[in-house]
């Protein structure tokens, strides 16, 4: 078994014509935070929702914690497994996303249970219980029967955080978890991430944030139009950038 | 002083509509000559003699125009609660087969698989595109076209299992059923389509990120958030198809219509039967447009951050105070 939680290698995507990933090699270590970072239609969300197969890569290996996410691999190719398979794969992968994307019919306990209870089949007492203690981590506690439509985007995306954790997963990723924030919510919801960084959750996070990925991150990964351009430490990459696109990249959004 | 206070900030001031009420007053008047004739008398055509202080005093006999004294003696009659009762059930059960397999082609329409979405738009095409009538009288007679039904191996009759005769199969209320309840699964099915396509895409990938199967993410993500927008074009279906079955009158299902028409054929009291049959369907839509305020209610949970008041919280509401203010209030 390797040390690394996300191994990928030679992974290639093309929307018809529209090649987004071509050939990109990403290594993200045991309890290490990694961001990628990049202009828009740089590739970036496509690579994440790849990890976690919510978009099907053409080809390519992409191991997480050592296993083919829905896939097994005969005669150097990749067979889809079924789609229980794949849930239960999933299941172990949080993902906070963009736009929250919190059950909106349910309310915050229930949003935090619903997975715990329907996938992992834990009796609902129980998952109540971790519900709380996980709204109470990210601040919410008292929020607990409202509706999403009541909550801040803040708080919506705390919300959403912990109904990733509830699955207690190995891994979190993060799809521009501020980017539809006002900003003056961005802190809190910046600050809850740094707190599960500290915890030693294995993170991969697509952000513009450069201030969080260069005080949180272990290594940055940088992509333009479907290659990773650039990658290492934060404090080396953002700070000494070696390529002129990172360097203008950098220029637009510091 | 507060004089002093109002006049140096001015108040709004609404603009007056002397319109509405020349309009208001006509509407007033044509309504109450309309409550009038409901309630008034004509002569029956008879004479009627009755004893008045020893004396015989003859006249023409008064009857009320609407024949209220028939309609309400035939109201209750036990072959009018029959034709009300196998009215509901047809409807029940129609409604059943047509969610049900609405729902189902709505998920075909939606399927990426080609020969599966096309067998879905040709259900629809077909049940939408010819009249409800007709294929009533199709599914009446389809004994003409298929004598029996067969199950065995298919385009052989070397094997057979069972074999059923089509008159044993569609009776008049089967037929009805059958027939109501696929031409309405093809209504539903786009009123399902519209409702799972009203989901945010979101909401399918956030279901999945946790883990859940497509099953799983329908049932508990998708469905319950598609009810909001499938509820109110359903509760139109139900009270559509509750009048749609007095048409199956033509292949004689014992329906209220159809009680209520006989009863007019043997008595002569054609209007009176006519108001029966109207005063039902009436009673059961409005039984049923209060179930369906109730249902779009609880699937608005979390859509709206205030649910809207039941009708007994609105008048309590207006008793409490706002009754003048807000919603009798013309100007």
């Amino acid at each position: 078994m390797t040390s690394s939680m996300v191994e990928i290698s030679s992974l290639r995507k093309s929307y018809g014509a529209n090649e987004v990933l071509k050939s990109v090699d990403l290594q993200v270590a045991r309890g290490e935070v990694t961001c990628l970072i990049g202009p828009s239609g740089s590739g970036k969300s496509t690579l994440l929702r790849c990890i976690n197969q919510l978009e099907k890569h053409d080809a390519g290996i992409l191991r997480v914690d050592g296993e083919l996410i829905g896939y097994q691999l005969r005669n150097g190719k990749l067979y889809e497994r079924s789609e229980r398979e794949l849930c239960e794969d999933r299941a172990a992968i949080g993902m906070v996303f963009q736009r929250f994307n919190l059950f909106p019919h349910l309310t915050v306990l229930e949003n935090v249970t619903i997975g715990q209870v329907r996938v992992k089949g834990v009796n609902v007492a129980q998952a109540q219980a971790k519900a709380r203690e996980l709204l109470a981590r990210v601040g919410l506690d008292a929020k607990e029967s409202h509706y999403p439509a009541q909550l801040s985007g803040g708080q919506q995306q705390r919300v959403a955080i912990a109904r990733a954790l509830a699955m207690e997963p190995k891994l979190m990723l993060f799809d521009e978890p501020t980017s539809a924030l006002d900003p003056e919510l961005v802190g809190e919801v910046l600050d809850v991430m740094k707190d599960l960084a500290r915890s030693g959750m294995t993170m991969v996070v697509v952000t513009h944030e450069m201030g969080f990925a260069r005080e949180v991150a272990d290594s940055v990964y940088f992509l333009d139009a479907g290659v990773i351009e650039e990658s290492g430490d934060p404090r080396e990459v953002l700070v000494r950038p070696a390529s002129q696109r990172l360097q203008d990249f950098l220029s637009k959004v510091l | 002083m507060p004089d002093e206070a109002s006049s140096s900030t001015p108040v709004v001031v609404p603009l007056r509509h002397p319109l509405r009420w020349v309009a208001s007053a006509v509407v007033a008047v044509l309504v109450a000559m309309f409550v009038h004739t409901l309630f008034s008398k004509i002569p029956s055509g008879q004479t009627v003699c009755q004893q008045v202080n020893g004396q015989r005093v003859c006249g023409p006999q008064q009857v009320w125009r609407f024949g209220w004294t028939e309609v309400f003696h035939y109201l209750t009659d036990p072959l009018v609660v029959q034709g009300v009762e196998m009215t509901l059930f047809v409807t029940v059960m129609a409604m059943i087969i047509g969610f049900v397999l609405g729902l189902i082609i709505a998920i075909m329409r939606m399927s990426s698989n080609r020969l599966l979405s096309s067998i879905a738009w040709l259900y629809t095409w077909f049940f939408r595109g010819t009249p409800v009538y007709v294929q009533l009288l199709f599914w009446f007679n389809i004994a003409i076209l298929y004598q029996s039904f067969t199950l065995g191996i298919p385009f052989t009759h070397a094997f057979t299992l069972a074999t059923i005769s089509s008159n044993s199969i569609f009776t008049v209320i089967r037929a009805a059923i059958i027939a109501f309840g696929l031409n309405e699964a093809a209504y539903f099915a786009e009123i399902a389509r519209g409702g799972l396509l009203s989901v945010d895409e979101g909401q399918l990938e956030a279901a999945k990120a946790i883990g859940m199967t497509r099953l799983q993410s329908l049932r508990f993500i998708i469905v319950p958030q598609a009810m909001r927008v499938i509820i109110p074009p359903s509760g139109n279906e139900v009270i559509s198809m509750l009048k749609t079955t007095s048409i199956a009158v033509a292949i004689g299902l014992p329906e209220l219509l159809y009680q209520t028409e006989n009863i007019a054929a043997r008595t002569y009291q054609i209007v009176p039967m006519l108001i029966v049959a109207s005063l039902w369907y009436l009673a059961v839509t409005t039984v049923l447009s209060v179930g369906q305020f109730y249902v779009e209610r609880h699937f608005a949970k979390g859509a709206l951050r205030t649910l809207p008041p039941t009708p007994v919280q609105r008048i309590r509401a207006d008793f409490a105070g706002s009754f003048v203010g807000r919603r009798w209030r013309m100007r």
